[in-house]
């Protein structure tokens, strides 16, 4: 009995490892996306995004789903991903980890990202042009801690306009998790105030998924860049020359306005590494990166 | 006051503990966050009504994974720890185990999520390792006070080997599979948390589902786990677990791989605290750990004790108040049944999932944290002190309902209650820094917001901070109950039940 299982142990370890060993060079392309909006829907948002790379580039392609914002750059930092839709922070956190990786892509509407703060209307607080010192003592939610228009940019220009630390502006402060959860809390009044990406809050009301009675936009955040597309600088390698060049011309060619609506972006341009250098300066000046 | 009658130390350190729980209120924040609470409370039962189980193959695979991780990483774990039981008398291997012991499973997770990423060796060491320690702990126990008598018919030529196969572990054999088979039941909670941080077990479908307020969903998922464990003594059988063993690694593989550069850059440069790994100055290095101490670890360890002091004498009073519940003492069949259903209930529900559920309902203060680790304690401790209650013979004329309950059970039970609170001390501490992950400022908060932040090297020592407080209540606890001694017929059953206690 227990020399049976012994041998079964030691069969499964040799299973385990050798599947390790087999799959030693990754012919599949795997990509993954940030989790950052409603995540029972990531897999159904982005299977189809990896049916369209697959025909494109000729090779498997593959998405697989990951939990927090800091799993999907050790992924791409581990290469058991090698392309990834990163939001600003994420994909400066992962290129600087990844020498040699590149932004190739960005949706149009990411070199001018937003940051919207809304408010629950308890509060009784009113768009304005100002920033709102009336937010003040309230109890307000960010999104994901390593999420750019969820938390980078919003705690920047909290605390350069209220010239002190968001946990000393507010009675509270939490991360909701996601930019739909953050909108679905101050919503609820479980928060007072929140920050949440420009795009998914416009997406939702749209949709009509926000109740504009309950909660509502109070103050929009100046431009800043956001989302990219980051491809490993090894992917050459791996599946031949010009191949990084051949993914970026397959995104930026992706005019179906079903798959862009995943994202949700009216289309992808080029980008590259230093279009994102303000997004670096401001994470060292809020101390998120060293 | 001038009396000749003395309190007992027992009913000292019991009234100092509460006192230490009121004073930690005062400190605590324990406010209830959402405006609809009760509202959202009451969508979450309707869901229980209307379980939506439309999503079957994705609820099958999310079970598949929970059980072949739980399997494979307690085989290992059990493997591993009966090595090191037969060596655990060498210092330096408690003390290790000790401190391993001490990490909990979803920390190791988020470690070794950064060294393996999304392959499966992630999830199998996350529950392997602590296991492996406990198990190490248990089974040394076990080997210890052990009958030895059949040594003394064995031949003095004998090798160690088969004097330990012939005349110790068939005596021992039936405590080790108990154990191991209580430990499987912890193995798939475990399990099923993983999914909170990535893996892809329950956890990480009922966290989605949860997040979209897909109640019905969330229920289907409960009501299958429940059942799962329910009938785990049906389908846990000797002859099916090599099938079990020989299918699970096929379940879980992927095809992600494992690069040894990662895992020589995590113990060379990750955790390699960044002042060192820039060559700073002696002032500058202090300035970040003293940054790290004063503005992380403590509020951490401060938030830390005072949920732990509130969730340990909260978890006692519901102990009080469920042992009847499941005492022939006090009510009938009938009304035993609903008792232990509740138990059931409460205790094979983690904690940390019934702290997220309370979580999402009341917002992020330390209630919800209080009330879930109370609820799920104290049902553990209710189910055993309930079933000690039972062997208590009392007269036929003995006084009924509260008397009976204040002047014949309670003293009569209360040595062992105790005994299984300090039990679960530093499970509940363990518990308490790991519900940080889910936004109450404790330990787990400023270690889940380190790596996330990908600074790794301050994660690491939080984590070790974390250790070190378990390890140091884990020695208060010895030592109180050694100064108690509450500890003192250890038969074969009470063993079991120590382990239960103690996970």
């Amino acid at each position: 009995m227990k020399f049976k299982l012994f041998l079964s142990l030691l069969f499964s370890a040799l299973i385990l490892f050798s599947n390790i060993a087999f799959s030693a060079s990754p012919k599949t392309l795997v990509f993954s996306a940030i989790p950052d909006q409603d995540e029972t829907r990531l897999k159904q948002r982005f299977g189809d995004v990896a049916k369209y790379l697959e025909k494109q580039l000729g090779i498997p392609v593959k998405y697989v789903p990951v939990k927090s914002y800091a799993a999907v750059v050790t992924a791409f930092r581990n290469d058991q991903i090698q392309l990834a839709w990163f939001g600003g922070l994420s994909g400066v956190q992962a290129r600087l980890k990844v020498p040699g990786s590149q932004a190739i892509a960005q949706g149009v509407e990411d070199p001018k990202f937003h940051t919207y703060i809304i408010a629950n209307h308890s509060t009784g607080l009113k768009a304005s042009d100002e920033f709102p010192k009336g937010v003040a003592g309230k109890t307000f939610t960010f999104g994901s801690k390593g999420s750019t228009s969820g938390r980078l940019m919003p705690q920047y220009y909290i605390e350069k306009n209220m010239g002190d630390k968001v946990d000393n502006v507010f009675k509270r402060v939490g991360f909701s998790g996601n930019h739909s959860k953050t909108i679905a809390l101050v919503q609820s009044g479980a928060y007072e105030v929140g920050a949440v990406n420009f795009k998914v809050w416009e997406k939702e009301v749209e949709e009509g998924k926000v109740d504009t009675k309950k909660v509502s936009l109070i103050w929009k955040t100046p431009a800043y860049p956001d989302y990219q597309w980051t491809i490993r600088g090894d992917v050459d390698k791996a599946w031949g020359k010009g191949f990084s060049d051949k993914v970026k011309a397959a995104l930026i060619d992706l005019k179906d306005p079903d798959l862009l609506g995943r994202f949700p972006r009216s289309g992808f341009i080029e980008a590259k590494n230093a279009d994102f250098q303000p997004i670096l300066d401001t994470a060292k000046s809020i101390g998120i990166i060293d | 006051m001038d009396s000749v009658y003395k309190h007992s130390p027992s009913w000292k350190v019991s009234w100092l503990f509460v006192l230490l729980a009121g004073f930690s209120l005062f400190f605590s924040d324990i406010e209830i966050i959402s405006l609809e609470p009760w509202q959202e409370l009451k969508r979450l039962f309707m869901g229980l009504l209307t379980p939506d189980w439309s999503n079957l193959s994705e609820i099958g695979e999310a079970f598949l994974q929970t059980l072949s991780f739980a399997i494979l990483g307690v085989a290992g774990g059990s493997l591993i720890g009966f090595l090191l039981a037969q060596i655990f008398h060498w210092r330096w291997i408690q003390v290790t185990c000790a401190f391993i012991r001490a990490i909990h499973e979803l920390f190791w997770a988020l470690i070794f999520l950064q060294i393996f990423g999304l392959h499966p060796l992630t999830g199998l060491l996350a529950i392997g390792l602590p296991y492996a320690a406990t198990f190490a702990k248990v089974y040394a126990e076990i080997l210890e006070e052990g009958d030895r008598s059949a040594l003394q018919a064995v031949s003095r030529d004998a090798s160690r080997v088969s004097t330990f196969f012939y005349a110790r572990l068939p005596d021992l054999w039936q405590h080790f599979k108990t154990y191991t088979s209580y430990r499987l039941e912890c193995g798939l909670r475990s399990s099923a948390i993983l999914g909170f941080v990535g893996l892809p077990t329950l956890g990480y479908t009922l966290s989605s589902a949860f997040m979209e307020g897909h109640y019905s969903v969330v229920w289907a998922l409960l009501l299958l786990f429940y059942l799962l464990i329910a009938t785990i003594r049906y389908w846990v059988r000797p002859a099916l677990l090599p099938v079990y063993i020989i299918a699970a690694p096929f379940i879980i593989a992927n095809d992600s791989t494992i690069s040894f550069d990662n895992v020589q850059r995590f113990f060379t440069e990750d955790i390699i605290p960044a002042p060192i790994l820039r060559g700073d100055s002696l002032s500058e290095s202090w300035h970040w750990l003293s940054d790290l101490l004063l503005n992380q670890a403590l509020p951490g360890i401060v938030n830390t004790v005072i949920l732990t002091q509130i969730a340990l004498v909260a978890s006692g009073v519901l102990t009080l108040l469920f042992f009847p519940l499941i005492s022939t003492h006090f009510f009938k069949p009938a009304g035993r049944t609903i008792g232990h259903v509740l138990l059931v209930i409460l205790r094979t529900t983690p904690e940390y999932i019934l702290a997220y559920i309370l979580l999402q309902l009341w917002g992020p203060s330390m209630l919800p944290a209080i009330v879930a680790l109370a609820l799920h304690n104290g049902a553990i401790i209710g189910h055993l002190i309930g079933r000690y209650s039972i062997e208590v013979q009392l007269r036929v004329d003995a006084s009924r309902g509260l008397n009976r309950y204040f002047y014949e059970l309670l003293p009569r039970l209360y040595g062992q209650f105790l005994a299984f609170l300090f039990y679960r001390w530093e499970i509940i501490m363990r518990e308490s820094a790991i519900l940080g992950i889910l936004g109450i400022a404790t330990l787990g908060f400023y270690i889940d917001s380190s790596i996330q932040e990908l600074h790794f090297d301050k994660a690491m020592i939080l984590i070790f901070i974390t250790a070190l407080l378990n390890v140091l209540v884990d020695s208060l606890s010895r030592y109180l109950r050694g100064k108690l001694r509450l500890r003192t017929n250890v038969d074969c059953r009470a063993r079991n039940d120590y382990c239960t206690a103690k996970e």
